[in-house]
């Protein structure tokens, strides 16, 4: 009965928590794409003229909600789409962009070319059924284009 | 030291080409930060401990493979990459490479 009394118990805390603070997230991580919109980033290697390159990073660790694994585990037995962990690594990725994206304007860069990103999970242990934390880096070339300097 | 992820760095040229260099760091979880993110483990959201923690590790893997290229006489790190892999359980492999090229400025 105890058991059952702290399994919802987290159910619920996890689900209250974990929604509360992925809305609050996603309301962060626009209002910084909106402030940083004017840094323009491209996956290619073409480049406006420049003076200037140097190596740019951003990452994060990020884990998901008790709540939401306990629903992942339910929909694995019919397989079909994660919601749950589709918005958990969007929410990482675009926070990895935002942080390269300052680190990048720290030293007034106006473009970031060769975006590349890379996830991969982290810190697991599959004896004691830990969660995978996921990581996601993003990382590329500033420039400040010449007509800017 | 130049470091980028391109080939040409703008307004200079390759003079020498010095070969492949790579930095690396393998580096496990502690427990504090560990029991910390066991924690956020139930309400999800950023691991901020592992978050440092990788971080600090890739610039180590960073700082290796620049000392490897200047070891080698380079100025400059061009085309550099990144790999994480997960090489045993609770830790992690960060490794940096790129190539270590002398550069001078176009005449």
């Amino acid at each position: 009965m105890t058991q059952l009394i702290i399994f919802v118990a987290l159910l619920v805390g996890g689900y209250a928590i974990g929604a509360f603070n992925e809305r609050r997230h996603y309301a962060s991580i626009r209002r910084r794409e909106e402030e940083m919109r004017g840094l323009m980033l491209f996956a290619s290697r073409d480049m406006p003229e420049t003076h200037e390159g140097w190596l740019v990073m951003g990452n994060t660790v990020v884990s998901i909600d008790y709540f939401k694994r306990f629903i992942t585990g339910l929909r694995q037995l019919v397989g079909g789409q994660l919601d749950a962990y589709e918005s958990l690594v969007e929410r990482a990725r675009r926070e990895a962009i935002l942080r390269m994206k300052s680190d990048a304007l720290t030293r007034g860069a106006t473009h970031i070319v060769n975006v590349k990103l890379e996830t991969s999970r982290v810190f697991y242990d599959d004896r004691r059924r830990s969660t995978g934390s996921v990581e996601v880096l993003a990382y590329g070339t500033a420039i400040r284009a010449a007509d800017q300097v | 030291m130049i470091v980028t992820n391109i080939e040409q760095v703008p307004g200079k040229r390759v003079t020498r080409h010095l070969g492949l260099v790579n930095g690396n760091t393998v580096r496990a979880k502690h427990v504090g930060r560990d029991i910390m993110a066991g924690f956020k483990n139930l309400v999800g959201g950023e691991l901020k401990g592992y978050t440092e923690l990788l971080t600090e590790s890739r610039n180590t893997a960073m700082e290796r493979m620049i000392q490897e290229a200047q070891a080698l006489g380079a100025n400059a790190v061009l085309n550099v990459r990144f790999s994480t892999s997960t090489i045993s359980q609770g830790a992690a492999e960060l490794m940096a490479y790129g190539t270590a090229v002398v550069l001078e400025d176009e005449a």
